[in-house]
């Protein structure tokens, strides 16, 4: 039970990570998220339906999903309409895409074929299949996560992030932003997608109204992430993306089972992940001021400290 | 160095709104050169420089850098050769992004690769150059905590970093406190000096317009009224300016005197 949440928490992590990039990095408010994580789990299932291997299969959900995610970027390039609106585009778009990708069926079943879980499983014969589904997941899961922290590291990554925090300083230093968008967004929705094609393995079926709502679950996870603790280096930031994930599945794992003792069924659940955004943002702009007051505080005495040099 | 042949820019053509900004404007900015540009506000002087920059795209005539027609190329190409620092202390930095992620960013023009630049000689590097303002124990704070005269004064450091050939300085003491402002304009002298870099800067400030370069523009309702340099201008006084500007103008101008502040 309790490998149960994190394995889910960790499949949505890789995607509360996706979204971290548009969102929070590149200040993109992306919603091809929606579409892409069901096209990931699409052609992931559909791929190993068909007998093609699993690492494929993934391989598969992500170039889908960052192939979703240019189309959003060359959108909102070319026609100048804003990112929110040519997310939604793309997103309504591979709601048909994703359709056609099942062969024109709403869900495909993936129980008669051998998933990534099973593979684990087998790689570990001695232990409970949910703890090899665990073992195996957080692997992944702790891959991308180095690839990420590598990735803003570098120069190009660094770039990625002063886009997000000021556009005419990338064009001042010679960069394309429209390119810098296109990959971006493109990363991003190819981690999202790669979510959704992991995610399809662990619940057994892929379904074309995966990605419903999934944009402000991921939103939750990435304020839950941020409660935990503040920083401005990558790793830390990606290490609580995760952690934010686990917690909101443990969240809704608990409402689930003792959710009926207030009267809290699953149909509630979305009205509450937006109200736990809500009261996360609430939060968040009061600390935002607290910091701010601590900040001009610490500025004041280092004034007081070395008075000559630049207020 | 730049070459300006006609420029004109209107902005709104057709619409009731249609204003001229620059009309038929030349200029010829030689190698070396310090240009400061006045004149009250709606003179063009900054549609000048977002033309140069390609902020905005020409309405008619041609820009040359280095005999090479820009008029057409996209604002971030040009900016391979053009450093420009705004009077907005906020437009030159990534306030979500470290002090030493900002100075990375800024140390070369052009596509980044994914190489990892960031290093403990490159940090060295950079305290000793943060040094002048009183930020060389800072590099791992975000540039959103410092203060306008901090960002502007870094900014100016990563633009000098990236090497530009030219740097346009849109008014970028404007928003600045005195002392603050004058910091960030020794620094601007020094680099400038340092770097033998073109320079064309909007100023408010006669008194620094007559002190501080080698050429004066005045502009006024989109048209260079007044250009001086080499002796011409070493002789020139804030009264003479304000006497040449009533003259050319030919009308009293209690509302521009109050513009520009002596």
């Amino acid at each position: 039970m309790l490998e149960g949440i994190f394995v889910d928490g960790l499949i949505f992590s890789i995607m509360v990570i996706g979204i971290l990039i548009s969102f929070r990095v590149m200040d993109f408010a992306d919603l091809t998220c929606e579409g892409s994580v069901a096209a990931g789990a699409a052609i992931a299932t559909v791929h190993i339906v068909n007998g093609g291997s699993i690492i494929v299969a993934l391989l598969l959900a992500f170039l889908v999903g960052a192939l979703a995610g240019g189309v959003t970027a060359v959108i909102h390039n070319k026609f100048k309409i804003p990112g929110l609106l040519a997310g939604i585009l793309t997103m309504t778009m591979l709601y048909s895409i994703n359709l056609r990708i099942m062969g024109n069926r709403a869900n495909i079943p993936l129980l008669k074929s051998e998933t990534f879980f099973d593979k684990v499983e087998n790689l570990f014969p001695f232990l409970p299949s949910s703890v090899a589904s665990l073992i195996g997941i957080t692997l992944v899961v702790l891959l991308i996560k180095a690839v990420v922290d590598i990735f803003f590291r570098t120069d190009l990554g660094l770039s990625l992030g002063a886009l997000g925090g000021n556009e005419q300083m990338v064009i001042s230093q010679g960069i394309n932003p429209e390119y810098l968008k296109i990959m971006g967004i493109g990363v991003s929705n190819g981690l999202i997608a790669l979510s959704g094609g992991l995610l399809a393995q662990y619940q057994g079926f892929a379904d074309g109204n995966l990605g419903q709502g999934m944009i402000v679950q991921g939103l939750a996870g990435i304020m839950i992430g941020e409660f935990l603790f503040s920083s401005n280096r990558i790793s830390l930031i990606t290490l609580r993306a995760i952690l934010g994930a686990i917690i909101y599945k443990a969240l809704m794992f608990l409402g689930r089972k003792y959710g009926y003792i207030i009267h809290i069924t699953p149909n509630d659940f979305k009205l509450l992940t937006g109200v736990l955004v809500i009261i996360s943002l609430w939060v968040a702009s009061g600390r935002s001021k607290a910091s701010a007051r601590s900040a001009k505080k610490n500025a004041i005495q280092r004034s007081l400290d070395r008075t000559g040099e630049i207020k | 160095m730049i070459e300006i042949n006609n420029l004109t820019k209107v902005f709104y053509p057709g619409t009731v709104n249609e204003k001229v900004a620059l009309e038929n404007v030349s200029l010829n900015v030689e190698a070396g050169e310090i240009v400061c540009v006045i004149g009250s506000n709606g003179s063009g002087k900054s549609t000048l420089f977002n033309l140069i920059s390609g902020s905005y795209p020409v309405t008619n005539g041609q820009i040359i850098f280095k005999d090479k027609d820009v008029t057409k190329m996209p604002e971030y190409k040009r900016a391979q050769y053009i450093g420009r620092i705004f009077q907005d202390p906020t437009k030159g930095t990534a306030a979500n992004m470290t002090i030493e992620d900002n100075l990375i960013t800024a140390s070369s023009k052009g596509w980044k690769s994914l190489k990892i630049s960031l290093n403990n000689a490159r940090r060295k590097e950079f305290k000793e150059l943060l040094i002048p303002i009183g930020l060389q124990e800072r590099l791992k704070d975000n540039v959103g905590l410092l203060s306008g005269g901090q960002r502007q004064a870094l900014t100016l450091l990563m633009t000098i970093m990236s090497n530009p050939e030219v740097i346009l300085l849109d008014e970028h003491t404007a928003a600045l406190d005195p002392r603050n402002a004058d910091i960030v304009m020794d620094l601007t002298q020094k680099y400038i000096a340092e770097k033998n870099l073109t320079a064309m800067m909007v100023t408010h400030n006669m008194k620094f317009a007559i002190e501080f370069g080698t050429r004066l523009i005045m502009m006024d309702e989109g048209k260079i009224i007044l250009d001086v340099k080499g002796e011409e201008k070493k002789r020139l006084t804030v009264e003479k300016l304000l006497e040449i500007f009533k003259n050319i103008k030919n009308e009293e101008f209690t509302n521009d005197e109050g513009l520009l502040n002596v």
